[in-house]
C-alpha cells in the first residue's frame, strides 16, 4: 500500500449513524501523527461527520450500505476520502449551495458541503446517479516548528505589551 | 442533561451534555419538546458548556426547537459555546435569530434544578 505517501489508512463500516462518531474518531487520532492543533483537529473532526453522515441518509437513505473512508498523509498535509455506492447527486453544483437540502423534513441544515468547504482546504465531490457519491477532502497542518514560533511570538508580543 | 426552571420568569435551561451528530439529535430532539411543552416556558436557554462536538446536524436541531418555541410564545437563547461550535453558528447564520449570550445569570435568579433528562 505504501507508496508516495507516508502513511495510509483505510475504514469499511455498515452505514448505521453510530458509527458516525466512530469515523470521525478514528480519523482524528490517524491525523494525530501530524500534530495538528486542536483547532486543526476539530476541524477534521467536523468534516468527517458531515461526509459520513451524507453517506448515510442521502446516500444509502439509512438502508444497509458500506461507507469507506480512506486517508493518505504525508509531511504536512492529510487527504481523506469517503465514498458511498448509493443513490448519487444529480445536480453537484446544487447541492453545494448553502442551505440547499433535499431532506428538510429531516430537520436538515444543507450546511454540509459549506462545512467542509470552509473546514478543509480542498474539498471534490465526485458522483453518478444510482452508482454513487466520493467526497475527497485535504487539510494541510501547520508544522509544530511553526505552531511553536507562533506561539513564541504571540508570548513575546504579551510580554512586550506588559512591559516585562 | 440536566434542567432548571425559574417559575418567576418562566424562563428553562437545558444543559446539553452530548456530542451532538445526526445519531445523537433524534434522541436529543424528543427530550427537549418534552421539557418545552412540560414547562411551555417564555425564554429556553440552551446551554453548551458540555458539548465538545457538534456538526450540522445541530443547526437543523436548534432550527427546529427554535420553531417549536416561538410557536409557543418563547424565545431561544444559547451559552457557553466553544470556539469550533460558534465557527459552525457564524457560517450557518443562525445566531441572527437564536443569538447567543454572554453570560447565563441563571443562577443568580434562584433557578432550581427540575430534572435530569
Ligand atoms: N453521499 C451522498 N449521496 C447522495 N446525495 C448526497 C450525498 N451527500 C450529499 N447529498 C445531497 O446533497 C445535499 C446537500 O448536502 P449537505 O450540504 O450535507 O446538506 P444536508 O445533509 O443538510 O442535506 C443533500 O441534501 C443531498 O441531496
Ligand atoms: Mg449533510
Amino acid at each position: 500500500m505504501l507508496g508516495i505517501y507516508d502513511n495510509e489508512m483505510k475504514l469499511e463500516f455498515v452505514s448505521k449513524s453510530s458509527n458516525e462518531a466512530f469515523a470521525r474518531i478514528s480519523v482524528a487520532a490517524f491525523a494525530s501523527q501530524l500534530d495538528p492543533s486542536i483547532d486543526e483537529l476539530a476541524d477534521i473532526k467536523t468534516a468527517v461527520s458531515e461526509a459520513v453522515t451524507n453517506c448515510i441518509i442521502h446516500g444509502y437513505e439509512n438502508t444497509i450500505g458500506i461507507v469507506k473512508v480512506e486517508c493518505k498523509l504525508k509531511s504536512n498535509w492529510i487527504e481523506i476520502q469517503v465514498s458511498d455506492n448509493g443513490k448519487g447527486i444529480e445536480d453537484i453544483e446544487l447541492a453545494k449551495r448553502p442551505l440547499y437540502t433535499t431532506k428538510a423534513n429531516l430537520e436538515r441544515s444543507g450546511m454540509g458541503f459549506t462545512i467542509m468547504e470552509s473546514f478543509m482546504d480542498e474539498l471534490k465531490i465526485e458522483s453518478i446517479p444510482n452508482m454513487g457519491t466520493k467526497v475527497t477532502m485535504k487539510k494541510y497542518i501547520t508544522p509544530l516548528d511553526d505552531k511553536n514560533n507562533e506561539n513564541m511570538s504571540i508570548a513575546n508580543q504579551s510580554k512586550q505589551k506588559e512591559g516585562i | 442533561m440536566e434542567c432548571i426552571y425559574v417559575p418567576q420568569d418562566k424562563l428553562l435551561t437545558i444543559k446539553i451534555a452530548e456530542e451532538i451528530d445526526e445519531n445523537v439529535v433524534k434522541k436529543l430532539r424528543r427530550k427537549i419538546d418534552n421539557e418545552i411543552t412540560r414547562f411551555m416556558p417564555r425564554k429556553v436557554i440552551f446551554d453548551f458548556s458540555n458539548v465538545s462536538f457538534m456538526d450540522s446536524a445541530g443547526i437543523g436541531m436548534l432550527l427546529g426547537r427554535y420553531k417549536v418555541i416561538r410557536m409557543l410564545g418563547g424565545n431561544l437563547e444559547l451559552c457557553h459555546v466553544n470556539k469550533q461550535i460558534e465557527k459552525i453558528f457564524e457560517i450557518s447564520g443562525i445566531l441572527k435569530i437564536i443569538p447567543l449570550i454572554k453570560d447565563n445569570e441563571i443562577y443568580e435568579y434562584g433557578g432550581k434544578n427540575v430534572g435530569n433528562i
